[in-house]
C-alpha cells in the first residue's frame, strides 16, 4: 500500500524501544552490591542510549529507510531491531529481546489505533523524536543527526493530504493486525481489555477539524438553512483541542507517543490470545520464496548502513534483563508458545563454508529459528553481507 | 408518514427500552481471518432463489467469502488470494472486494495493488484480469485500484490511485470482458464509487466517483461516459459515497455526511454524523434507510426522503448501535428494505448482524 510507511514505523518503534531500555537501565541502577560486575552507573546508561541512538540515526541507514518502499515483513523488521538493540555494550537474552519487541509493537499499535486523525501519527512521531532529542541533548554530534531527521520527516510528511495519511495508517494497521499481547501497564491504566483488545472511548475531545456529532442542517435550493435538527450521539464528546505543532519545536498537544514508563512502573507482558488468533497472525507473516529473496536484498542494503560499534568480546558486555529476575527470564524463554516466536534471520556473515551454506539455506527457506544475533566485530560486516548477497 | 411524525417516531425510538429498540443483535458469522482497516470493507450479495446470502471481507492479501443460508443452519467458507498471473514478486494487498449486480450475472470484483480480478459470483472461476502499470521500483505515490460499481446493464467501473476510472464492458455471459474507456477527471486517488440504486430509469445520473480530496464527479453512462457535474470537496477525503434517486450521499474523513443533488451540486443537507473518519455508507433502496459507520465504533441508521417533484430532500436520525471497542470498517444492509444489516471491524474475525425487532 503506502510506500512511505517504513520511516514512521521505524522511528516510532525505535522511540518506544528507547523508553523501555531507559527505564530498565535506571531500574537496574539500584546498586545492591557495588562489587557486582553487572552494576550500571549513570555514564554507562548514557553511553548505551547514545550508542543506540547514533546507530538509529546513521545517515546512510536513514537514506535507505526514507526511500519509497513497501513495508517489511515482521520477521525482517524484528531482525533490524535485534541488531539495533545490540549496537552498544548492552546485551539482551532471547527472552528479554522478545519481550522488548512485544512491548514496542503493542505500544505503537495502540498509538496508531487511537490517533484522533491519521495526520496525528506525525505528531506521535514528533513526540518520540522530542524525547530522543532530550536523551542526547548533551552530545552535539548525535543531536545534529537527530535534527537532520526532523527536517527529513517534515519535508516528506507535512505536504501529504489527509487521505494519504489514512493510507499510511491503514498500512500500519495491516502490519499490526491480530496482535493482542496484553501489556501490564495498559491493563492497569484500563486502556486495554483482558482479551488484549484496546479500549476505544466514545467520549473526550473530537479530532481537530471534526464537529461534535448531533446536528443535522437542511438547506433550500438557494443555499439557505431551512431546518436544524438535533440527535443523540450516544457518546460524551467535547470540542476539539487546538492543533499540535508540526514543526521542529512546539507543543504537540497529543499525549500519544510520550514516555509512559517510569522506574516505579515496571513493564510486564502476558502472552495471551487464543490459538485462533495466533494462527491468523501466522497467516499474514507467511511469504513465498520469491519474496524472501527480494526482501533479503532490501534488508541487506538497510543493514549495510547500520554500522555497529566495535566490541572486544561478549564478556565485556553488560546484560540487561527485562524481567524481574534471571530465573523469570529463563522461564519465559522456555514457556514462550511456539506461535509467538519471532523467527529471526541469522546473519552471522563470516567468510566460511558453513556460513555460506547457512545463507543458502535462508534463501531457500525463510524460517530460521530464533537465534540471537551475534555481536558484530566490525562495521564492514554490512559490506560483507552485501557482497555475499550479490554472489548468491 | 409526515415529516414531523417521522421525527417524533425517531425520538421515541431513541428513548425507548432495549426490548423496543429498532434493531437487535443476531448471531454473528465467524470468518477465517480478521477484517483489515480498509474503506467499505464488507460486501453483501443476496441470492433470493437459493435462500442464501454471500458476504465478503478483505484481510490483507485475501478475501474471506461466506455463504450463509437464511435458516441460519448452513455456512460455507472460501478464501480468495490476490493471485496475479505473470507476476513473480510479492503477493499484493487487496484494497476492496465487491459484488457487481448486472441484469444477467453477478461478478465479484477484487481490486489490489497489482490489478483488478473478476470472478463468477461464488468466487469459483476467475473470468478476467487487468494489470495496473506498476513501476519497477516503488514510487512515492502508491499504485492500487479502489472503488467498484456496476453501472446500468453492462458496465463495471473501477477506480485507480492515479484518479482514473476504468470502464469495463461486460457481456451477459463468458469472459469476453473488455476495457471500454478510461475516464480522466480526478487528480487524487479514487476512494469509492456508486451507481444509481433506486432502479428508476428516470434518473439522468448513473454514476458518482469520489476521491481523496473530497471531489465528486457525476457521470452518465453510455458508449462514451459523459461528465454531468463536478462537486468540489473541501480538501477532506470522501471515503464512501452512494447515489439514490438523484441524490449523492457522501461520507467524509471529518465524520460529516453531506447530501447533494447530483446534477446541480446543490447541497441539501449537512450532518455532523460521526466523531471519527467514516468508513462505510449504504442505502436500502426500497425504504430509503441510510446506514453510516465510522472508526468511532458507531453505526447509525437514518431515514432519507427524496421527493423529485418538489425537489426536497429530508433526513431524520433513527437509530444508534455502538460496537464496543471496534473501529468499524464495513457496514451494509442485507436486503433492499433495510430489515437487516451486517458490520465488520478492524481485527474482528466475525461479521456482526442486526435485524429489526
Amino acid at each position: 500500500m503506502s510506500s512511505r510507511t517504513l520511516p514512521l514505523l521505524f522511528i516510532n518503534l525505535g522511540g518506544e524501544m528507547l523508553y523501555i531500555l531507559d527505564q530498565r537501565l535506571r531500574a537496574q541502577n539500584i546498586p545492591a552490591d557495588k562489587a557486582k560486575k553487572a552494576d550500571w552507573i549513570e555514564d554507562d546508561r548514557r553511553r548505551v542510549m547514545n550508542d543506540i541512538i547514533t546507530t538509529m540515526f546513521n545517515k546512510k541507514f536513514l537514506e535507505e529507510l526514507f526511500k519509497p518502499q513497501e513495508l517489511y515483513s515482521k520477521k525482517a523488521l524484528r531482525t533490524v531491531f535485534d541488531r539495533l538493540a545490540h549496537a552498544s555494550i548492552m546485551r539482551l537474552n532471547q527472552a528479554s529481546m522478545d519481550k522488548l519487541y512485544d512491548l514496542m509493537t503493542m505500544a505503537f499499535k495502540y498509538q496508531v489505533l487511537l490517533c484522533p486523525r491519521p495526520k496525528d501519527i506525525l505528531l506521535v512521531s514528533f513526540n518520540h523524536m522530542d524525547a530522543i532529542k532530550d536523551f542526547v541533548k548533551e552530545t552535539p554530534s548525535i543531536l545534529s543527526q537527530v535534527d537532520e531527521t526532523y527536517k527529513q520527516l517534515i519535508e516528506m510528511y507535512t505536504p501529504l493530504s489527509s487521505g494519504e495519511f489514512q493510507l499510511i495508517r491503514q498500512t500500519l494497521l495491516i502490519f499490526f493486525q491480530d496482535m493482542h499481547i496484553r501489556v501490564s501497564i495498559f491493563l492497569k491504566d484500563k486502556v486495554q481489555n483482558s482479551n488484549g483488545r484496546f479500549v476505544l472511548p466514545t467520549s473526550g475531545p473530537v479530532p481537530h477539524g471534526t464537529q461534535i456529532p448531533g446536528l443535522i442542517r437542511m438547506f433550500s435550493c438557494s443555499g439557505e438553512e431551512v431546518k436544524k435538527l438535533q440527535f443523540r450521539n450516544g457518546g460524551n464528546y467535547t470540542s476539539a483541542l487546538r492543533e499540535g505543532s508540526f514543526e521542529m519545536f512546539g507543543e504537540r498537544v497529543i499525549k500519544l507517543g510520550t514516555n509512559m514508563y517510569s522506574v516505579s512502573r515496571p513493564v510486564e507482558t502476558h502472552l495471551s490470545g487464543t490459538s485462533k488468533n495466533s494462527a491468523q497472525q501466522k497467516s499474514v507473516n507467511t511469504t513465498p520464496n520469491p519474496l524472501a529473496k527480494e526482501e533479503l536484498n532490501m534488508l541487506a542494503r538497510l543493514m549495510g548502513g547500520l554500522e555497529v560499534q566495535k566490541t572486544s568480546s561478549v564478556d565485556n558486555g553488560f546484560r540487561v534483563n527485562l524481567f524481574a529476575t534471571d530465573e523469570e527470564e529463563e522461564e519465559a524463554l522456555i514457556s514462550r508458545p511456539d506461535e509467538f516466536s519471532y523467527d529471526v534471520i541469522n546473519i552471522q556473515a563470516t567468510k566460511n563454508q558453513r556460513a555460506n551454506a547457512e545463507l543458502a539455506k535462508i534463501m531457500g527457506d525463510f524460517t530460521e529459528e530464533g537465534e540471537e544475533l551475534c555481536p558484530s566485530s566490525a562495521s564492514s560486516k554490512g559490506d560483507d553481507l552485501l557482497a555475499m548477497m550479490d554472489g548468491l | 408518514m409526515t415529516f414531523h411524525a417521522k421525527v417524533e417516531l425517531s425520538l421515541w425510538l431513541q428513548r425507548t427500552r432495549d426490548d423496543l429498540k429498532m434493531y437487535h443483535k443476531e448471531k454473528s458469522i465467524q470468518i477465517k481471518s480478521s477484517a483489515s482497516a480498509l474503506y467499505n470493507n464488507l460486501s453483501v450479495l443476496r441470492i433470493a432463489p437459493r435462500n442464501l446470502t454471500y458476504f465478503s471481507v478483505v484481510h490483507a492479501n485475501m478475501v474471506n467469502m461466506v455463504s450463509a443460508s437464511w435458516d441460519g443452519l448452513n455456512y460455507s467458507h472460501r478464501q480468495l488470494q490476490s493471485k496475479e498471473p505473470n507476476v513473480t514478486t510479492s503477493s499484493s494487498l487487496i484494497m476492496q472486494a465487491a459484488w457487481c449486480v448486472l441484469p444477467y450475472r453477478e461478478i465479484l470484483v477484487l481490486t489490489s495493488q497489482k490489478g483488478i480480478q473478476m470472478y463468477e459470483s461464488d468466487g469459483s472461476i476467475m473470468v478476467y484480469w487487468h494489470a495496473l502499470d506498476t513501476p519497477e521500483t516503488p514510487t512515492a505515490q502508491a499504485v492500487f485500484a479502489r472503488g467498484i460499481a456496476a453501472v446500468r446493464d453492462k458496465y463495471i467501473c473501477v477506480g485507480i490511485s492515479s484518479g482514473s476510472v476504468l470502464v469495463f464492458d461486460v457481456p451477459s455471459k463468458g469472459s469476453n470482458i473488455t476495457l471500454s474507456e478510461v475516464l480522466e477527471e480526478h487528480k487524487e486517488s479514487i476512494t469509492d464509487m456508486a451507481s444509481e440504486c433506486s432502479g428508476s430509469l428516470e434518473c439522468i445520473a448513473d454514476l458518482v466517483s469520489a476521491d481523496d480530496s473530497g471531489n465528486l464527479s457525476v457521470w452518465k453512462s453510455g458508449e462514451d461516459f459523459q461528465l454531468l457535474n463536478k462537486i468540489p470537496g473541501f480538501d477532506m477525503s470522501c471515503s464512501s459515497v452512494k447515489l439514490w434517486k438523484g441524490t449523492v450521499v457522501a461520507g467524509y474523513g471529518t465524520g460529516q455526511i453531506r447530501l447533494y443533488e447530483a446534477i446541480t451540486g446543490i447541497i441539501h443537507a449537512e450532518i455532523n454524523a460521526h466523531a471519527r473518519w467514516i468508513y462505510s455508507l449504504d442505502i436500502a433502496p426500497f425504504s430509503g434507510l441510510l446506514l453510516s459507520a465510522a472508526e468511532d465504533s458507531l453505526v447509525r441508521v437514518w431515514h432519507l426522503t427524496v421527493t423529485p417533484e418538489t425537489n426536497s430532500v429530508e433526513i431524520v436520525h433513527m437509530y444508534n448501535e455502538c460496537v464496543t471497542d471496534t473501529q468499524i470498517c464495513g457496514a451494509k444492509f442485507c436486503d433492499g428494505d433495510g430489515y437487516a444489516f451486517a458490520v465488520t471491524g478492524y481485527d474482528l474475525s466475525e461479521i456482526i448482524r442486526y435485524t429489526q425487532a
